[in-house]
């Protein structure tokens, strides 16, 4: 692939022709994706088909085997994992810890790349870090140990984590899977109002209908992409997913609702 | 910040009182008073009349040798901490995966085959013994497993440890007379009799300059507490970090083990009861682990000398004896919370 003679596209996060294997196995095959300032962006996909790779991938944590990554039109190989960090959060599908840290200390490693060895934690770092806590409606948390938490409550310090980062792009694995329904619809509503480009990775197809955009994978490729109707059509889910669905119309407010049947 | 000052002048009094007993306490109990007296004749010539026996055991002996189970204790102590927040294992800890073990194999083979003479290079030999033998024990967790963090590095550390402490036995027994072998076995189970002034100018700024690379990386070290991945997403140089920060721990710990021989446990009681006191962050974990580890390894120091009268238990023993039960209650504990 000649990717010294393509232009870089112009977009917040970029990827072109990429391809990630780990031994014998392709987990990702010539994926390209442009994600716009502002708009969130959704990635669907059965179990496996590589949509926690691919913002693994996206994030600079693992190097791809083919194609490249851009982040702010510069190829993320080059850049120092700090400012990527000052750019871009992730929080992962998956991670716990055993240490005893408190829920504060825990939200706070999100200003780690924006502080250095000799500046300590200042009034306006502690001040971003109850702001993130707020944003999660998990204030009254503050004090607790990380062990005591919920499962649902553990993955909103996560997310409260990456929003201290104070980040451009926000890169969420299925942020919404232990949560409750209130907490799910309101964090869906939250990250979408805030002022920063969001790529998440969901399961639920009807929370996947408020994103902007939506790609879908199915076995390592890329194989829709636009706007949640017009990619969510009966035939993909059928393909993709091995569902048959339909639209519903909410006689409430005329939004669409999709109903699944197996097949 | 507020609160540094108060912390770090009990810190200060704390270490001082022990450095106090452990010159005054031994065989020949001497009172804090001439311990002072030889202390301000020595320091600023302040003129006292003091027996110069007493004199020569603060000074030549006692104060040595408190001084660097002062620095062992605090570096160990520190590789302890780096070791378990890198390697995301609460049992993580020199002794345990071989870095003890490959130093003394390379401290003997110096010692013994003749690769040189000194302290300098016997302490050259514990270092490139500590790092053979992590690289060795961390290939060998790698091949175990696709995740290098769990229970596998402890078992591969274990395995590693006696790979190295068979070869030390095997070199000993084929190179050493017996008054050699005698004196290399007490030294392996970790002697500070030996300990003169050079070892503390060796000891005291290897413990400190350790502590103050660690404290600069605290950030870093805190970092990993969600795990590799998630501390590169925080914009830290996994790679980087990790080669630095382990090699500052063998570094240290190869230097200790050259000065007074393979001691246990040290980096593991530690940090682990620290840990519980005052949670998982590294701006107060590090120094306090630091004072911690000094305090409890002259207090372990002052105990070799004294229970036992007339004799000298290597502190070696002294710290095994303490460390190997608090062991196994992290390991009934860890379960418990499964
Ligand atoms: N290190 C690895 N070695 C081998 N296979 C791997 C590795 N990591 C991931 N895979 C495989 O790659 C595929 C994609 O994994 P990935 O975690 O990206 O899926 P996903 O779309 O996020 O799935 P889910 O919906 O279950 O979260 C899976 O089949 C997985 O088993
Ligand atoms: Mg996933």
């Amino acid at each position: 692939m000649n990717i010294m003679t393509s232009a870089p596209p112009v977009a917040l996060l970029a990827c072109q022709g990429l391809g990630f294997r780990v031994r014998d196995t392709q987990l990702l095959y010539g994926i390209d994706l442009n994600v716009n300032p502002g708009e969130t962006l959704g990635i669907v996909g059965p179990n496996g088909s590589g949509k926690s790779t691919l913002l693994k991938l996206l994030a600079g944590l693992r190097t791809p085997s083919s194609g490249s990554v851009y982040l702010l039109e510069q190829p993320l190989t080059r850049q120092p994992r700090r400012q990527i960090a000052q750019a871009l959060a992730l929080v992962e599908q998956q991670a716990d810890t055993h240490d005893a840290i408190s829920v504060f200390d825990a939200v706070a490693l999100g200003r780690t790349p924006w502080l250095s060895a000799l500046a300590p934690f200042s009034a306006e770092d502690t001040a971003i870090v109850d702001q993130a806590l707020a944003d999660v409606d998990a204030l009254h948390l503050r004090q607790r140990t990380w062990s005591s938490l919920s499962g649902g409550e553990r993955q909103r310090m996560h997310i409260a984590r990456a929003l201290a980062q104070r980040p451009q792009l926000l890169l969420l694995d299925e942020p919404t899977n232990h949560l409750d329904i209130q907490h799910q619809l309101s964090l869906l509503q939250r990250v979408q109002a805030l002022p920063v480009t969001t790529l998440i990775a969901l399961h639920d197809l009807n929370q996947a209908l408020t994103c902007d955009r939506l790609a879908v994978l199915d076995k390592g490729r890329l194989v829709a992409l636009g706007a949640p109707l017009e990619v969510l059509t009966p035939e993909r889910l059928l393909k993709t997913f091995g569902v048959h669905a339909h639209y519903l119309t909410d006689p409430f407010d005329g939004a669409c609702i999709l109903r699944f049947r197996a097949p | 910040m507020t609160r540094l000052l108060p912390y770090s002048a009990a810190a200060l009094v704390a270490l001082l009182l022990a450095l106090l007993a452990g010159i005054a306490i031994g065989e020949t109990q001497l009172s804090p008073s001439v311990v002072y007296q030889v202390l301000a004749n020595r320091l600023w010539d302040a003129g006292y009349l003091v027996d110069p026996i007493d004199q020569g055991i603060v000074w030549n002996y006692r104060l040595t040798r408190t001084l660097v189970a002062a620095a062992c204790g605090a570096g160990l102590a520190t590789c302890g901490v780096i070791l378990q927040a890198l390697l995301r294992n609460p049992l993580a800890e020199p002794y345990l995966l071989g870095l003890s073990a490959g130093a003394s194999t390379g401290a003997v083979m110096v010692a013994l085959l003749g690769l040189g003479a000194g302290a300098l290079s016997l302490s050259g030999g514990a270092f490139v013994g500590a790092l053979l033998a992590f690289a060795l024990v961390l290939l060998l967790a790698r091949a175990s497993g696709p995740t290098a963090n769990n229970a596998q590095v402890i078992l591969a550390g274990i395995a590693g440890s006696q790979l190295f402490n068979a070869l030390t036995a095997f070199l000993i027994t084929k190179s050493a007379s017996a008054e050699q072998a005698r004196g290399i076995l007490f030294w392996l189970l970790g002697n500070l009799s030996g300990v003169r002034w050079p070892s503390v100018w060796l000891a005291v700024p290897v413990a400190l300059a350790g502590l103050a690379v660690c404290l600069w990386h605290r950030r870093a070290l805190d970092a990993f507490t969600f795990g590799v991945d998630s501390a590169a997403s925080l914009g830290i140089p996994v790679r980087r970090v990790q080669l630095l920060l382990i090699t500052c721990a063998a570094l240290v710990t190869a230097v200790m083990v050259s000065i007074v021989g393979a001691i246990g446990f040290v980096g593991l009681v530690i940090p682990h009861a620290l840990r519980l006191l005052l949670g998982g962050s590294h701006s107060r974990l590090l120094p306090a682990s630091a004072l911690g580890g000094a305090l409890f390894l002259i207090a372990a120091d002052i105990l070799s000398r004294t229970l036992i009268t007339g004799q000298v238990i290597p502190v070696g023993v002294v710290t095994a004896l303490i460390g190997a039960p608090v062991f196994a209650l992290i390991l009934v504990s860890r379960r418990k919370q499964r």
